[in-house]
């Protein structure tokens, strides 16, 4: 690809799409909860805040997973590792930040899988995460790993990013504070979507 | 700024499962009065091939050239039904179609003002980040003083402009690479 062409922000950049909190009810964030019987797997609680560059929390902000079960099969057609799929699993969900930039999903620990990237590929344990943010430029899609994934060293996304303490800011942390006694572990990420200030529009 | 960012990362293969239910095409428009516009388009990669599994996003100004975000400062109206935002997948033939209102032209820097167009994030497989674009509509006055093209390479701009089919509606190509490799711009992202 050529390089990009570079501009600075316009109203165009500096505005987006909001979405109201009736977008989402609470069968968006418990991906446990969407069909009559319980998913199969290790049910777990990740949950973090969404923070702007000056550490400000982005309240209101659309917040959208999706992830393969517990035996690291994807409910899509493209998908054909030989895994069980899980009727009672999707693999989908929506969340909206509160006031302080918070967001919590019940999920099921994702399987690790194979893919065809080279000899004996394997994913890491990850769930794909989206966000909007307050505008056009802080939109972000990214992926979430789990603490102590033995793959991650050999992972070609995960090290796509090139940036040492960046990457591991991709891996979630084990945490006391959101895990719930004799249901779920629980792991924090929190995410920090890039300020609109960056490149200042020019008034 | 004390947090640095949390980088991107591919939307992989299976995008749709999380991402289809909030697909919007066509964009809702509500009762808004103005120029319906319908664009029909492919995603091309570097041989011409379609993407079967590519996700516009759209984020566009309404007729008035007024965006439904707070922090659109001018004093024009907002039109109730329409909020400007589309996200649009492509079919197994790479092609897509975007009906929306055609938006007013919106300020620019230095008192300038840009043309009618759309924002466009391209979300595929095998990208680390969103590429992003613009669509502008065939025949505007203010593409000459529009503050974007003009940072664009004269030869390239058309890339960024739809064309007038003959079916009433307006055609517009994302091509990933090659000669006519559309233009994708840097936010700094």
């Amino acid at each position: 690809m050529r390089p990009l062409v570079q501009i600075p922000y316009t109203l165009s950049e500096i505005t987006g799409p909001s979405f109201e909190r009736e977008l989402v009810s609470p069968a968006s964030y418990d991906l446990t909860r969407q069909h009559h019987g319980q998913p199969l797997g290790e049910r777990i609680v990740v949950s973090g805040r969404v923070l702007d560059e000056n550490s400000r929390p982005l309240t209101n902000t659309l917040v959208e997973i999706w992830q393969a079960n517990a035996a690291g099969r994807y409910r899509h057609e493209v998908d054909q590792h030989d895994a069980p799929l899980d009727p009672n699993f999707t693999g989908c969900g929506q969340a909206v930040t509160d006031a302080e930039g918070r967001y919590r999903f019940v999920t099921i620990r994702p399987g690790e899988y194979p893919w065809g990237n080279h000899y004996n590929a394997w994913r890491p344990a990850h769930i794909h995460f989206s966000l909007f943010g307050p505008a056009f430029a802080t939109r972000l899609v990214t992926q979430m790993f789990f603490p102590g994934d033995p793959l991650l060293p050999f992972d070609p996304i995960f090290n796509c990013t090139a940036d040492e303490k960046a990457r591991h800011r991709l891996i979630s942390s084990f945490d006391w504070e959101t895990t719930v006694p004799t249901q779920a572990l629980g792991y924090r990420f929190d995410i920090v979507l890039r300020g609109r200030d960056a490149t200042p529009m020019e008034e | 700024m004390s947090l640095q960012a949390t980088t991107s990362q591919t939307v992989g293969p299976y995008f749709k499962i999380g991402l289809q239910w909030l697909n919007q095409s066509p964009l809702p428009v509500g009762t808004t009065a103005g120029e319906r516009v319908t664009i029909q388009g492919r995603v091309l990669d570097g041989d011409g091939a379609p993407v079967p599994d590519a996700l516009l996003e759209i984020w566009q100004a309404n007729r008035h050239g007024k965006y439904a975000h707070p922090e659109d400062w001018q004093e024009k109206p907002l039109e109730p039904g329409f909020a400007g935002f589309g996200r649009i997948p492509t079919d197994s033939a790479g092609r897509f179609q975007i009906e929306t209102i055609k938006p007013g032209p919106v300020p620019g820097p230095n008192g300038s003002e840009q043309a009618p167009h759309l924002v466009i994030s391209v979300f595929m497989r095998g990208l680390l980040k969103r590429l992003v674009t613009r669509m502008y509509f065939p025949g505007d006055a203010g593409h000459g003083n529009d503050p974007i093209l003009k940072l664009v390479d004269e030869e390239r701009r058309p890339t960024l402009i739809a064309n007038a089919a003959s079916g009433g509606h307006l055609e517009w190509n994302v091509v990933l690479q090659g000669t006519h490799e559309t233009v994708f711009f840097d936010l700094g992202l």
